[in-house]
């Protein structure tokens, strides 16, 4: 874990908000010349803290118009393994997120879809034939937002 | 716009690694660069490519608790959404807002530094939010995957 000061936050903020920026660029905007905002970047990075760069994409123009969220509850737990679930849930495209959690379900899981009959179909096809499947239960995303979060 | 496979093969190589320079970007798309570079702004000015952002790993931060909070409202109140959302945005612990058609009306990720803390979070942040007839919680364990890849 490393210690974060307020230069850390603000180039963690630039970009959380546009992860195009050039270490440069961020350095301009902060008031840092470019190598000392590259060696810091470069510190976030091989600590971890920067996981990765997202691409934002309009899913609905390229005819991805329908995100489900699935909780999934596995029905035979013990004779199922974990990594034969995980493994097969992973590998399905339309998945694009697989977390497993403590609570009233077992899976949560990530679907995007054509539509609403696109989603019908992996639905059938896809998951309720993932092995140790149980009970699943499906929310319609409407909208969402990520929020800065706790970085001062 | 109406998209070819070329935009399909450059995005989908996008999508995997969104650091790519145009260069690499474009031999791995099997085009030449001023193709890539064309058909990046192509998208661009479409609107589907709406740019990138970094990830932050909270637990490399020491955020070592995540939950997934699921949230029924009163709906018999008007302007329940609305002032539910105004409050819990802000909570600086809330890292994601996402409405739902479905059983769920809201889920909230939060994170915490520990057990102990997310215990305060949830008293005084959450349980305080307004309009909740039911929460139900989610512990995150692990995520599988993590992506926001489309099947082209």
């Amino acid at each position: 874990m490393i210690d974060l000061d307020d230069t850390d936050r603000a180039i963690l903020r630039e970009l959380v908000r546009d992860g195009s920026q050039s270490a440069g660029a961020v350095g301009r905007t902060l008031g840092l010349s470019q190598p000392a905002a590259w060696r810091r970047i470069r510190r976030l990075e091989e600590a971890g803290v920067i996981a990765g760069r997202r691409l934002d994409l309009d899913a609905e123009a390229l005819g991805f118009g329908v995100t489900v969220f699935l909780g999934v509850k596995l029905a035979a737990k013990g004779r199922v393994s974990l990594e034969d679930f995980e493994r097969a849930a992973t590998a399905i495209p339309e998945v694009q997120t697989v977390q497993h959690v403590l609570g009233l379900f077992d899976y949560r899981l990530r679907v995007t879809a054509r539509d609403i009959a696109d989603f019908e179909r992996v639905l059938r096809r896809r998951i309720m034939t993932l092995p140790g499947v149980g009970n699943v239960e499906a929310n319609v995303l409407l909208s969402e937002e990520r929020r800065p979060g706790p970085l001062g | 716009m109406q998209i070819d496979d070329t935009d399909r093969r450059i995005l989908r190589q996008l999508m995997a690694e969104p650091g790519l320079t145009t260069a690499d970007l474009a031999s791995r798309a099997g085009v030449t660069a001023a193709t890539a570079w064309r058909r990046l702004e192509k998208l661009a000015s479409a609107g589907i490519l709406r740019g990138q952002h970094a990830e932050i790993d909270w637990r490399a931060l020491g955020w070592a608790v995540e939950v997934s909070l699921r949230f029924t409202l009163d709906k018999t109140q008007a302007n329940a959404f609305d002032e539910f959302l105004t409050a819990a945005r802000a909570v600086p612990e809330v890292i994601e807002i996402q409405t739902f058609l479905g059983r769920v009306d809201v889920r909230l990720n939060v994170i915490a530094r520990d057990m102990g803390h997310y215990q305060q979070i949830y008293r005084d942040r959450i349980l305080t939010l307004p309009h909740i007839a039911d929460i139900e919680s989610l512990m995150l364990i692990s995520t599988i995957k993590d992506t926001r890849s489309v099947p082209l």
